[in-house]
């Protein structure tokens, strides 16, 4: 498991970054340093394997039944880039120790880095096309956070939040393109995907999938025209600058192409989209970068531009072309990380990045400034450095291809002249900053900074000088490697060396080196005609977009969503209406075949009252106690319903929910008002009866036809198995603490919560009293009655008698714990009534919480009891027992279950009363007009 | 007989949809109330109506579908859990916005505000 250990190392150690609090800054430093020391050693220990041309491969199950895992493999490319990753990573998190200062978090910004850095080598590492756009987005969110850093600054949580979206919708393009690729191959391993060229190339969708993928990395490589982004994620601290946007994160789209290089390449599409979209973003930032004042700006530019090169790289039609490109990207890091921190100590010893201001830096910090400008001559493509070899192969290159047909000799010509403006933009780094006379008005006095803080930049550009003069020696190994990976097969016989004689690349570098000169020198007229241009703000662009569509959406959701409850409901009925109605009038006939039953003298009574008692509630609904009590008529209906229609459980159950319910209403009308004002307008009013109409002849009407037809059910099943399998003649009960357990298990649960949030609800209410009735009546000054206290008294045990009978006989006969806590619970709702709740207070001290919690847990560890036995959760056990004096009895486990659904309802059902008749009993008595 | 029930369940939706779309809360939770006993005799009739013949084993030859009964049960239970809840947020809502308009608006037209 070697393989898996490089990414959860860098996990691991961003968790443990983020522990280090207030320790010292070296030991921060050395002690986030480790897990990414580790897991360099590991990809170098497994290198020779890579290198020999292997691909290591590791994966383990994640989700077996949607067949994902977690798989991890390792080529030339994906190697290249671990070192990247790892290599400048343990240089920035060195640099960043000096660069912070003693005001900025030290945990934060390394964890975050850690985080980033997992990110990428999961992208990079990953074996299965939704992992690594899992990892994608992580790079998305943890740049967000590095950006944010400094989330005081207005100007980095904006470029945050810039990047975020661009990079973010790419994301989803990019998901959308990979989750079509699969279904297209029909797997989402990546190693079945890249051989799978023909296939997918001959496919319908291929266009739609190379546009949506190519999406992807073109706003992560800050691609025009996504590149605008780029400049306004400079935002962050500069050490992750050097990490995010010149090494690591805006190679991900490079790699994206890389890697889907096999499988995706090699079609017109592939090259006009890919090498058109690289050329223009070459040529376009390379003239950008020029006019940009401030120092991290114009290498944000710059870094768009190489990437564009690097992309056009891979959009041209020969081997050496991507060798050339994957040459490129070590080049680019290199030079771009140093010169990232180059600017870093410049702005951290003078307080400013702007070149305006920045003269003559070379007399304060000669030894920086070396260093700089040899980064900057390797950005330039000077000879005997790095960045001049990729940069012929590149010219050499463009003069091969055919993407233009007849026009293609305009590639090699536009890259020369893009060539000619990277050689000016790094003349006005070198010249501009380090001569060019004397500073202006800097903050501070410059100076040079603490010897190790130029350490990784003396690295990174010793890497810049031993690759530039001996190719061959450092780079062949891991070049060949990355390219034999995105190729597919062996790469032609190359040779990197920096002197090819007289050629035309040659000639080119040199046109490029005058022309480049030339532009800096003439660079004032080149300001003043900029200067007159409109001005081009992408921010801009970018942000009135941004408002536009929030605007819009805004207008939508107040047009839909106008905060009045009445509106939406009345919007769902409607949707409920037609949804359910329709099929209605596509049926042919709504009686159906079923033999219908007489309507007796006592159905009909019963429903006359049920209706009166209905209709009562809707007429004197504005009289509210009026109407309670007609609501309790129809639920005492409901109950007289269940009774007649062969269901004794339920309407024992509706009986004595009715009366907890109407109990609970009127204590809460004690606080609300007692009639309801008269406000609807008499359209509104009418409007609601046509809509309530519909809908009740409607339901009515699909109730109509389901009773008329005949009945075919399950619940043979759970007759035939009542007894024999859940040892009780009271299928109902069984059904609930057996068959179904698991549904009760969640019903008592639902209880539970519902009477935590009103036990919640109820805390701090800013209520009182009212001191008189509606009618402006007083209170009776005897709260409680003597005679319903005496009474209630002696019912107590009683009650509690019945409700244990109710409870033991529920297997059998009509009962069981719903009902029988349901009673238990209103002879103690009795006891509040008749002696409030203070009396209660006084004798007995129950915590309902504990109650409710502690039903829950029976019914839960009676459930898992079943384990112990290597049963199935919930698995019910019963037998008999002689026990002398009381004869031969069942015993079942699901009596257990039902205790705990009766403890839990009697402390779900007091709790709700109890708080609220609490509040009544606390509340302080103050003349209020209510 | 069935046409009588399904008439009183249309009933009863009818009545709870008038009373839901109410402007203040407590028409509302009596409107939920009534909405709840409708569905209860719904969902219950899907068992179709049967007399005496209750589902415990050993007292008639033919039994009424238990599982709407043992489904229905439940549904009480947490029916009145649900009012419970909603007409509490009433209370809640009239303690904190003065009034016991379901918009949630902070003061309305010829109401007298009360202490909040």
């Amino acid at each position: 498991m070697t393989l898996l250990w490089i990414p959860l190392l860098s996990f691991i150690g961003s968790i443990f970054s983020s522990l280090l609090g207030n320790l010292s800054r070296n030991k921060s430093t050395a002690l986030t340093l480790l897990a990414p020391l580790v897991a360099l050693a590991l990809a170098i220990y497994l290198s020779p394997a890579v290198f020999a041309g292997d691909t290591i491969r590791e994966s383990t199950t994640w989700i077996p039944l949607l067949g994902l895992e977690i798989a991890f493999r390792l080529d030339g490319l994906a190697l290249l880039f671990v070192f990247m990753i790892l290599g400048i990573g343990i240089l920035v998190i060195f640099y960043a120790r000096y660069y912070l200062s003693e005001k900025d978090s030290m945990p934060k910004l390394y964890s975050y880095l850690m985080l980033f850095m997992t990110a990428m080598l999961g992208i990079v590492m990953s074996n299965n096309v939704l992992q690594l756009w899992l990892f994608w987005e992580l790079t998305s969110i943890s740049s967000f956070l590095l950006i944010s850093y400094w989330g005081h600054k207005s100007e980095a949580r904006k470029g945050a939040r810039m990047a975020l979206a661009v990079t973010g919708a790419g994301g989803l393009a990019l998901l959308a393109g990979l989750l079509i690729l699969g279904n297209v191959v029909g797997s989402y391993n990546l190693d079945v995907i890249l051989q799978s060229k023909a296939l997918i190339q001959a496919h319908d969708l291929y266009e739609v999938i190379l546009v949506l993928v190519l999406l992807g990395a073109f706003t992560k490589s800050a691609q025009f025209p996504f590149h605008f982004w780029l400049p306004h994620a400079m935002a962050a601290p500069t050490p992750v600058s050097a990490y995010l946007h010149s090494a690591t994160m805006v190679k991900a789209g490079i790699f994206l192409l890389a890697r889907f290089y096999p499988a995706l390449a090699g079609t017109d599409l592939w090259f006009v989209l890919v090498g058109l979209t690289g050329l223009t973003t070459l040529l376009f930032a390379a003239y950008v970068a020029l006019f940009k004042h401030d120092l991290k700006g114009l290498l944000a530019y710059s870094t768009i531009s190489h990437l564009g090169l690097i992309t056009l790289l891979l959009g041209l039609d020969t081997e050496l072309a991507t060798v050339a490109a994957i040459f490129h990207i070590i080049n680019h890091a290199t030079f771009k990380a140093s010169l990232f921190m180059a600017t870093g100590i410049i702005d951290h010893e003078t307080g400013t990045r702007d070149m305006r201001k920045l003269n003559g830096m070379w007399r304060f910090m000669p030894y920086t400034a070396t260093l700089a400008m040899v980064a900057a001559a390797a950005m330039a493509g000077v000879p005997l450095l790095n960045g001049f070899l990729s940069k012929e192969m590149f010219f050499a290159e463009t003069l091969y291809q055919q993407l233009l047909g007849s026009m293609s000799w305009l590639i090699p010509v536009l890259a020369t002249i893009a060539g000619a403006f990277s050689v000016a933009y790094s003349a006005r780094f070198i010249h501009d900053v380090f001569f060019n006379g004397d500073p202006i008005g800097l903050p501070k006095e410059p100076h040079e900074p603490p010897r190790y803080m130029r350490v990784p930049i003396e690295i990174l550009v010793a890497i810049c000088l031993v690759v530039g003069m001996f190719p061959n020696l450092v780079i062949d190994g891991i070049l060949n490697a990355a390219s034999s990976a995105v190729l597919g097969t062996q790469p032609p016989e190359f040779q990197i060396s920096i002197w090819h004689g007289f050629n035309l690349p040659l000639l080119m570098s040199g046109i490029a080196v005058c022309g480049g000169l030339f532009i800096y020198t003439q660079r004032r007229y080149l300001f003043q005609f900029q200067a007159s241009l409109p001005p081009l703000n992408a921010k801009k662009v970018f942000d009135n977009t941004v408002y536009g569509i929030v605007k819009w959406s805004q207008h939508k959701i107040t047009a839909i969503e106008n905060g009045s409850l009445q509106r939406y409901l009345m919007l769902m009925f409607i949707v409920v209406l037609i949804s359910a109605g329709w099929p209605l009038f596509e049926m042919a006939q709504l009686v159906g075949g079923k033999k219908p039953t007489e309507v007796d003298i006592h159905n009909g009574i019963g429903a006359a009252l049920l209706m009166i008692g209905a209709i009562g509630t809707v007429i004197w609904h504005h009289m509210r106690m009026v109407s309670l009590l007609m609501l309790s008529v129809v639920g005492l209906m409901v109950s007289v319903a269940f009774t007649r229609f062969s269901a004794p459980d339920l309407a024992l159950t509706q009986l004595t929910v009715e009366v907890v319910t109407i109990i609970l209403l009127m204590l809460a009308l004690f606080f609300l008002p007692q009639r309801t004002p008269k406000e609807s307008s008499s359209i509104r009013v009418l409007r609601d009866i046509g809509i309530s109409s519909a809908i009740g002849v409607v339901v009515g009407s699909i109730c109509y036809a389901m009773i008329t037809r005949p009945l075919n059910s399950i619940s043979e099943f759970f007759i035939a198995n009542a007894k024999t399998g859940g040892g009780g003649t009271n299928v109902v009960n069984v059904i609930l603490v057996d068959f179904r357990g698991f549904d009760t298990l969640g019903e008592i649960t639902v209880l539970g919560i519902a009477a935590l949030g009103i036990y919640k609800l109820l805390i701090n209410l800013p209520l009182f009293m009212p001191a008189s009735d509606s009618e402006g009546r007083p209170w009776a000054k005897e709260r409680y009655p003597l005679l319903l206290a005496s009474i209630s008294q002696s019912l107590l045990p009683l009650a509690l008698l019945v409700s244990f009978y109710i409870f033991l006989r529920g297997h059998n006969l009509p009962g069981g714990g719903f009902i029988a806590g349901l009673v238990t619970a209103i002879a103690f709702i009795l006891q509040y009534i008749a002696h409030g709740s203070h009396w209660i207070a006084e004798r007995l001290t129950i915590n309902y919480r504990k109650i409710i919690a502690f039903g829950i847990a029976i019914a839960l560890l009676t459930g898992v009891g079943s384990w112990i036995f290597d049963r199935p959760f919930l698995t019910s056990w019963f037998d008999y027992f002689d026990i002398p004096v009381i004869g031969k009895i069942e015993l079942a486990s699901a009596l257990v279950f039902d205790l705990g659904v009766y403890i839990t309802v009697v402390g779900a059902t007091l709790m709700i009363l109890a708080s609220l008749g609490k509040v009544t009993a606390d509340a302080p008595k103050e003349e209020v007009n209510f | 007989m069935e046409l009588l029930y399904a008439s009183c369940v249309g009933l009863l939706v009818t009545c709870g949809v008038f009373l839901i779309l109410r402007a203040r809360t407590f028409p509302v939770v009596l409107g939920l109330t009534m909405l709840s006993y409708a569905v209860n005799l719904f969902l219950f009739s899907s068992g179709r109506l049967a007399l005496n013949k209750a589902a415990v084993l050993g007292y008639s030859n033919e039994y009424a579908d238990p599982l709407p009964q043992a489904l229905v049960l439940t549904a009480i239970v947490i029916g009145f859990a649900m009012t419970a809840f909603v007409v509490i947020l009433a209370i809640r809502g009239r303690a904190d916005l003065g009034n016991d308009h379901v918009n949630g608006q902070e003061t309305v037209k010829n109401n007298k505000k009360g202490k909040a």
